[in-house]
């Protein structure tokens, strides 16, 4: 699961991403990319371009492996056989996704060990909604279904990028993603239709989650940073406000559906320009979180090392002095 | 041969032994998500804790038909002294060592029950064994490739399986605790026994262990952690099932 806009540029000027590239292949590049073609790892590319995918995937990869906690202590409190061996199977398909996210990070030269001492000092980013704690079995319904039904706005749209390695293992993710969202949407119905407390308890979850939700997408247009080069080489594959509005679009009505409500007075879709209206969201939050601010942020972030500490003696009992790294290269 | 009483009361000890072995296994084996040394070994781990918990679920229907409650009501409303799981597979996951030794010496021994279940006479769960036979050679075959290479790995990976082998021998051999129906399941051609399976387990790991270069204490001087089977279990059974059941226990008549 992973959500747009965590795209940075180092506050530099959009024009300086290409200043020291040779025109002519710069040239070749964009045109094999407005052509539709994909760019595979042995090929040229812009530094900036490297730069930002590694980034991106290695982000989104941090994304999988970090949002299997919140969901994971959930494993052991699912009730009843039916959403245990669902949930267990749905957190075991994110923890593959991020190993072959890394996989397809490596490809451009950086290995998923370094990718994961960035994570764990702190370097790196991932999605911002898994700093928030999933408190009830609710928050899991919930996360199941609506942050990966933004997981799949997000990662469908990207998967028709131009980066060949990234679009492949998205395409076999978003799969995945589809049946973590029917589970999801079942979950949500069940507690939806269920008794008063199980109506409550999901209604909370929904309340708690809302804006953590609206942050998914990332900052609004009017706030984030220009991004019109990484757009044009197919990196950022749509505006953090379209994707949102996409997603209201799909999921709000269907919310409404269950008899629930989302607390936001002024959520609704404006008939005119097709378009949803809704109260900003805080935004400031959004970027106390990703700095690390977030209720959960140093939990996620502890438990990460832990296991990384843990799992060291392994490690080094697997690697073969004589064996030499090598990047994969699809 | 018609089934008496005591043959019925025989042959549903014995599913629920291998069903609670089966669920709090994969319940423990589950708590790896996220959390393994390896991402693979994290998947690894959630994939066969799926299909352990899986396969209770296949025994709890059977006990379902033999008159039992349905297996949500089996699974999540007992008490730990109402448990016939073994001592070990209830421990907390501890570190990788002790669960990957954990994971061999349970898998082979289940592997072995299958094995000699696929010719009881009670059908339904011959149908069941024939199908798990196949699903668990993955697991041993899992285990055997990750006790052979951290063997193999260093001084500190083997020492720390080596260790992990002494102390859970004994919780090992508790798994072969006696029922009090075992005449009675063997005259009845349901079950040849935990003593034959507890024969065969030994022939099976011990010269496995060794053939990777590890000792195995000896079981003919091991006392075996028992009490598991009969409801005496440590002190990490009962809060692993309150865990479980939270949400369960909100309200057991729901729908979840
Ligand atoms: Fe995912
Ligand atoms: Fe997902």
């Amino acid at each position: 699961m992973y959500g747009n806009g965590y795209i940075e540029n180092d506050g530099k000027p959009v024009n300086s991403l290409t200043v020291n590239e040779d025109p002519i292949k710069l040239a070749a590049f964009e045109a094999r990319i407005a052509a539709g073609d994909k760019i595979e790892p042995q090929d040229w590319m812009p530094a900036e371009y490297k730069k930002q995918l590694i980034r991106m995937m290695e982000q989104h990869a941090h994304s999988e492996i970090i949002g299997a906690l919140p969901e994971g202590t959930w494993i052991t409190r699912a009730p009843g056989f039916r959403r245990k061996l669902a949930l267990m199977a749905k957190v075991q398909d994110e923890i593959g996704h991020g190993q072959l996210l890394y996989s397809a990070a490596e490809t451009l030269g950086k290995s998923r060990e370094q990718m994961t001492n960035d994570l764990i000092n702190g370097k790196s980013k991932y999605s911002n909604v898994f700093n928030y704690p999933a408190k009830t079995w609710a928050d899991s319904a919930v996360i199941a279904w609506l942050i990966d039904a933004g997981a799949i706005v997000n990662q469908l749209a990207n998967s028709k990028g131009s980066y060949g390695p990234y679009c492949r293992a998205l395409e076999r993710i978003c799969a995945e993603e589809s049946f973590h969202l029917k589970y999801g949407h079942d979950n949500v119905v069940f507690l939806a239709t269920g008794t008063p407390v199980q109506r409550a308890m999901v209604q909370d979850a929904l309340n708690r989650w809302w804006e953590p939700i609206m942050h998914f997408f990332g900052p609004s247009d009017k706030e984030s940073i220009h991004t019109e080069t990484l757009m044009r080489w197919k990196v950022k594959m749509g505006s953090n406000d379209d994707m949102r509005n996409m997603f209201l679009d799909m999921y709000v009505p269907k919310i409404w559906d269950l008899g629930l409500t989302l607390p936001d007075p002024n959520l609704h879709k404006n008939e005119e320009t097709g378009r949803w209206e809704y109260t900003e969201p805080n935004w400031e939050v959004f970027k106390q979180v990703i700095n690390g601010n977030g209720p959960c942020n140093k939990e996620r972030l502890a438990v990460r090392r832990k296991a990384e500490e843990n799992g060291r003696w392994v490690r080094k009992a697997l690697m073969k002095p004589e064996e030499k790294y090598v990047n994969p290269l699809a | 041969m018609e089934f008496t009483d005591k043959h019925v009361q025989g042959l549903k000890d014995l599913l629920y032994k291998m069903a609670d072995d089966l669920l709090i296994l994969g319940h423990r084996n589950s708590e790896w998500t996220g959390l393994g040394p390896i991402l693979e070994e994290d998947i690894a781990f959630s994939s066969m804790a799926q299909d352990k918990v899986g396969q209770s679920l296949a025994i709890y229907e059977i006990l379902n038909q033999l008159g039992e409650s349905d297996p949500d009501t089996v699974a999540f409303t007992r008490n730990a002294n109402q448990f016939h799981c073994s001592k070990l597979v209830e421990l907390p996951i501890g570190e990788y060592d002790f669960s990957l030794v954990r994971h061999f010496f349970y898998d082979h021994a289940d592997a072995i029950r299958f094995e000699m279940l696929a010719t009881t006479v009670v059908e339904p769960l011959q149908m069941v064994a024939k199908k798990f036979k196949g699903e668990i050679k993955y697991h041993t075959m899992h285990a055997d490739v990750w006790m052979k290479q951290l063997a193999e790995g260093s001084d500190e990976s083997k020492m720390r399986i080596q260790n992990a082998i002494n102390e859970t021998f004994a919780l090992a051999l508790g798994m072969f605790e006696p029922s009090d129906f075992e005449a009675e399941l063997q005259e009845a051609g349901i079950f040849d026994g935990e003593f034959v399976l507890r024969e065969k387990w030994l022939n099976k790991v011990v010269p496995l262990l060794e053939s990777f270069g590890y000792s195995v204490p000896d079981a003919t001087t091991t006392i075996p952690e028992f009490g598991g089977r009969k409801g005496q279990h440590t002190e990490y059974l009962q809060p692993l099932l309150d865990e479980m059941t939270e949400v369960f226990a909100i309200d057991p008549g729901a729908d979840w």
